[in-house]
C-alpha cells in the first residue's frame, strides 16, 4: 500500500486506487456519492478521451465518464502493488 | 379505508436513466400517451392511461435521475411530483421503481430515497435476462421480503412481466406497501426534530420527516423553497446547525445520506444479489477498445457523423422537393376555385398553403435525424460521442453532447434543436439552442449562390467564388464560440452542473421502440410548432398583400400599356403592389438602418420579407425587379437584374447598388442573422419565448454588425 493520495484526475489510465475523500461543496461530488462512489470504493481509470479530456472510470460495476476538472474533486490512494 | 375506485390511480414511473424506463412505459401505456411541458420549466411531462387488474389508472414517466438531491431541473421536477409540491399535480399513489438488474445496489438508491418519502412503492427488476447473462443472479422473492415491497422481474423490450407489475401496484396501492426504512442513526433523527422546529419557528408547514431529511441532505434542498420558506430569510444557520449535530456524531454532512443508505441497500441485498466471481471481458469493452481509441475512435466518429449529415442532406431531399411539388401543384389546383375572391385566393394560395408546405417540409429532416439519434442512443453510442467530442464544446459552456445538435444545424437548425434534447445539462442544451442557428443551413445556399454567380464568380473565377462559398459556411461556427462562451460567462449564470455521463453497455436497437419515438417527434413538431409556423406564415402574407388599391394596377397597366407582353405587365403590377405594400413601407422606413451595411430599400425590403423564411429573398427580389417570383437563384434574369441596378438618387447616385463588398455584406447578413421563423417557434418551444426573442435579437444585432463591417471594410480594401 502507498501513503500518497493524489487527485482521481491525476490517477493514469489502467490504475486503480482506493477513495478517501471528496471535496467539500464541489458540485460533483454528491453525484458520485449518489451513484455509489463512496469513502472506500475501488475505483479504475479506463482510459481518457482522445483530445485529453474527459476520464474514464468504473467502479462497483459502472463505467462513467467525467471531465478532469470534476474528477480533481476526489482524492484517491493509489494501489501501487496488486 | 374505502377503496377510492371512482378516482383514477396516480402510478409515477421513477429510475435512473439507461434502465429501460420509457421502454416500459410505453409497453403499459402503449399510444395511450400525452406529451407535455411542466409549467416553467423544459422538463417533458409524459403521461397515460394504464389499467392494471381493470382499474382506471395515470401512470406519469418522471425524468430518469440518479437520485432526488435535485441539483437539476429533471431531479427537481421529479422530487416535486413525488411530494406533491408541483402546481396542478396531486401526490402518487405509488410509485413503480424501474431498476436496471445488472445494477442494483446503485438502482435501488433512489428507490430509498423515493420510499423515504412515504410513498408505497413497487421494484420492477428490469433487463433481468442481461443481468444472468453477466452472471449477476438476484433473488427476486428474497429480495422482495427484504424491502417490504413486491419486486418484479421485467424485460421491457419484450413486454415480459407487465401483467404481474399490474397486481404488484394494486397490492402496493392498497396495502399501502412501504419500502423497509433505512435504520437512521439517532443523530440524524435529532437534526431532523432540530429542522422541525426551525422551519415552524419561521411559519414552514409541517413537513414529513423524508421531507426534512431531503433538506438536512442536499446541499440546496428544492423542498424548502416549496414548502414556504420566506424568501428574505437566510436558512443557511439553521441548516448549518442541524448539519452540526452531524459532524458531533462522527457523521461528514456531506457524505453521510450515502454512506447509510448504501450500508442499508449493502445489508438487504447481500443474500439476495450473487455477483460473479471472476469478471470477464464484456463486448462493451471490446467494442469500446476500438470506438474510443485514439485514431479509430474518432476516425469513425467523423466518418459516422458524415453519414448522418450526408443522410438529412441527401436522403431528406428528394422528399422534401415531393412536398413543394405537391405544394405548387395544390395551389395550381386551388386558385381558380377561389378566383372571384382574389384576396381570399391569395390567402389560401400564398398564405395558408405555402404555410402548410412549409411545416411539412421540415419532416423529413426531422425524421431522419431523430432514426439516427435514436438509433445512437438506444445503442450507447451517442455517450461515446460525447466523450469524444467534449474536450472540444466542453470550455465554452457546450458540451460532447452538443456536436450532434449543431452538426444537424447545418442542414437545418430546426431538428438541430430538437436534437438539443438529448443534452442532459440544462445550461449546455440551452447555450446549444442559442448557437445553433449559426450553423449555415441549406436555406442560406440559395442567397450565396445567387450573390457569388452574380458578383463574384464572373470577376473573380470560380476558386475565389468557392472559397468564399466555403468562408460563409465556416462564418457561423466561428462566429458560435465566442457566442456560446460570453452566453455562459455573462447571460446563463446558473451553476455549471458537472459532467457526468454513464456509459451504458452496447445494446441492440430495437425498431419498434425507435419507430415509436419518431412517430412521437412527428407529432410533437406539428401540433406545437408547427401551429406557430403556419400563424407567422399568414401574417407576412398579410404584410406583403396589404393594402391592395386597384388604382396601382391601374396606373401601371396603363404606364405599360406599349408593352405587348401580358406576364412581363402582370410581373411589373405586382412589383408595383409589393413597392408599396406594408412591408415596403417598412422596408424604406428601416433603410437607414441598413446604408451603413450599402444596402438600399430593395436589399432592404428583402431582407425583411426574409425574416419567416430566408429563402424567400430570391422569390422577394424577383418581385421587386419585375421579374415574377417563380425565379430560382441560378436565373441569369435576376443576375442581370441586379447587376444593371443603379442608385436613382443620393450621393451614389448613377452607381451601381450591387457591388462585391454589397454582395458580401448580404451573404453576411444572411449567414449570421435568424431569419427563420419555424427556429424561432422551435426555441420557442424547446426553451421559452424569452429565449426564442433573445435569440433572435443577437442574431439580428449580430447580422447587422458583421454586414456593416464587412461593406466597409470591404469598400475600403476593395473599392466601392
Amino acid at each position: 500500500m502507498s501513503e500518497a493520495v493524489i487527485s482521481l484526475a491525476a490517477l493514469p489510465p489502467g490504475e486503480r486506487g482506493r477513495v478517501q475523500s471528496g471535496e467539500d461543496g464541489h458540485p460533483a461530488v454528491p453525484r458520485l456519492l449518489a451513484l455509489g462512489l463512496l469513502p472506500g470504493t475501488e475505483i479504475t481509470v479506463v482510459r481518457v478521451a482522445p483530445l485529453g479530456d474527459p476520464v474514464e472510470v468504473e467502479f462497483l460495476g459502472m463505467r462513467l465518464s467525467l471531465r478532469k476538472a470534476d474528477a480533481a474533486a476526489v482524492r484517491v490512494e493509489p494501489f501501487t502493488a496488486r | 379505508m374505502s377503496r377510492p375506485d371512482s378516482r383514477p390511480l396516480r402510478i409515477a414511473l421513477v429510475g435512473n436513466p439507461n434502465t429501460g424506463k420509457t421502454t416500459l412505459f410505453n409497453r403499459l401505456t402503449g399510444s395511450r400517451q400525452k406529451i407535455g411541458n411542466y409549467p416553467g420549466v423544459t422538463v417533458e411531462k409524459k403521461y397515460g392511461a394504464w389499467h392494471p387488474g381493470g382499474r382506471a389508472a395515470t401512470l406519469v414517466d418522471l425524468p430518469g435521475a440518479y437520485s432526488l438531491a435535485a441539483s437539476s431541473p429533471d431531479e427537481r421536477v421529479a422530487l416535486d411530483f413525488l411530494t406533491g409540491h408541483l402546481a396542478g399535480e396531486a401526490r402518487p399513489d405509488a410509485v413503480i421503481c424501474v431498476v436496471d438488474a445488472s445494477n442494483i445496489v446503485r438502482n435501488l438508491f433512489l428507490a430509498s430515497q423515493v420510499a423515504d418519502l412515504g410513498l408505497p412503492l413497487v421494484i420492477a427488476l428490469n433487463m433481468s435476462d442481461a443481468a444472468e447473462q453477466t452472471g449477476i443472479h438476484i433473488d427476486a422473492a428474497l429480495l422482495a421480503r427484504h424491502l417490504g415491497v413486491p419486486v418484479v422481474r421485467t424485460v421491457a423490450t419484450r413486454g415480459e412481466g407487465s401483467g404481474a407489475l399490474e397486481k404488484a401496484v394494486l397490492r402496493a396501492v392498497d396495502g399501502r406497501l412501504l419500502m423497509a426504512q433505512v435504520p437512521w442513526p439517532e443523530a440524524v433523527q435529532r437534526a431532523v426534530h432540530y429542522l422541525a422546529d426551525g422551519l415552524e419557528k419561521e411559519g414552514v408547514a409541517p413537513l414529513e420527516p423524508g421531507e426534512l431529511r431531503r433538506i438536512l441532505f442536499d446541499q440546496r434542498s428544492a423542498v424548502l423553497e416549496r414548502a414556504g420558506w420566506p424568501p428574505e430569510a437566510d436558512p443557511q444557520p439553521l441548516l448549518s446547525a442541524a448539519r452540526d449535530i452531524l459532524s458531533a456524531a462522527g457523521l461528514q454532512p456531506v457524505p453521510a445520506e450515502a454512506l447509510l443508505r448504501y450500508e442499508h441497500l449493502g445489508h438487504v441485498t447481500a443474500d439476495a444479489v450473487r455477483f460473479p466471481e471472476k469478471r470477464r471481458r464484456t463486448r462493451t469493452e471490446r467494442i469500446d477498445a476500438v470506438l474510443t481509441h485514439r485514431v479509430w475512435g474518432l476516425l469513425i466518429f467523423a466518418l459516422l457523423m458524415f453519414l448522418v449529415f450526408q443522410s438529412i442532406y441527401a436522403w431528406a431531399g428528394p422528399v422534401m422537393e415531393l412536398i413543394e411539388v405537391t405544394v405548387a401543384a395544390v395551389q395550381e389546383r386551388v386558385a381558380p376555385w377561389l378566383a372571384a375572391w382574389p384576396a381570399v385566393q391569395s390567402l389560401v394560395v400564398d398564405g395558408l398553403v405555402v404555410g402548410v408546405g412549409g411545416v411539412l417540409v421540415f419532416l423529413p429532416q426531422i425524421l431522419v435525424l431523430f432514426f439516427f439519434i435514436a438509433l445512437l442512443e438506444d445503442t450507447g453510442y451517442m455517450a461515446r460521442g460525447a466523450f469524444l467530442m467534449d474536450k472540444m464544446f466542453g470550455w465554452c459552456g457546450l458540451n460532447g453532447k452538443s456536436f450532434v445538435p449543431m452538426l444537424s444545424s447545418y442542414a437545418c437548425a430546426v431538428p438541430g434543436i430538437l436534437a438539443a434534447r438529448t443534452i442532459e445539462d440544462p445550461r449546455a442544451r440551452l447555450t446549444t439552442v442559442l448557437v445553433s442557428p449559426l450553423m449555415s443551413c441549406s436555406a442560406r445556399l440559395p442567397v450565396y449562390t445567387l450573390m457569388i454567380g452574380a458578383f463574384i464568380e464572373p470577376s473573380h473565377g470560380a476558386v475565389v467564388a468557392g472559397a468564399v462559398l466555403f468562408a460563409a459556411h465556416l462564418l457561423g461556427l466561428v462566429v458560435a464560440v465566442p457566442v456560446a462562451w460570453s452566453l455562459n460567462r455573462f447571460v446563463l449564470r446558473t451553476r455549471t452542473q458537472p459532467f457526468l455521463l454513464e456509459m451504458p453497455p452496447y445494446r441492440r436497437p430495437r425498431l419498434r421502440d425507435i419507430l415509436w419515438r419518431l412517430w412521437e417527434r412527428a407529432r410533437e413538431f406539428l401540433v406545437r410548432a408547427g401551429t406557430v409556423i403556419l400563424a407567422m406564415t399568414v401574417i407576412i402574407w398579410a404584410l406583403v398583400y396589404f393594402p391592395r388599391p386597384p388604382e396601382v394596377r391601374e396606373r401601371t397597366v396603363a404606364a405599360l400599356s406599349a408593352l405587348n407582353d401580358p406576364s412581363a405587365v402582370e410581373h411589373a403590377v405586382e412589383a408595383a403592389y409589393l413597392e408599396q405594400s406594408l412591408l415596403a413601407r417598412a422596408g424604406r422606413a428601416v433603410q437607414p438602418v441598413f446604408a451603413p451595411a450599402g444596402f438600399d430599400w430593395k436589399i432592404t425590403v428583402g431582407v425583411l420579407a426574409s425574416f419567416p423564411a430566408r429563402e424567400v429573398i430570391i422569390a422577394t427580389l424577383g418581385t421587386i425587379y419585375g421579374i415574377g417570383r417563380e425565379v430560382d437563384a441560378g436565373s441569369g434574369d435576376l443576375r442581370f437584374a441586379l447587376g444593371r441596378d443603379l442608385w436613382t438618387h443620393g450621393d451614389r447616385a448613377g452607381q451601381p447598388v450591387f457591388t462585391v463588398p454589397v454582395a458580401l455584406a448580404v451573404m453576411v447578413f444572411f449567414a449570421l442573422c435568424l431569419q427563420c421563423g419555424a427556429t424561432v417557434a422551435v426555441m420557442a418551444k424547446e426553451a421559452n419565448w424569452g429565449w426564442a426573442v433573445f435569440g433572435f435579437v443577437y442574431m439580428t444585432l449580430l447580422a447587422w454588425l458583421g454586414a456593416v463591417l464587412t461593406y466597409q471594410l470591404g469598400t475600403r480594401w476593395l473599392g466601392g
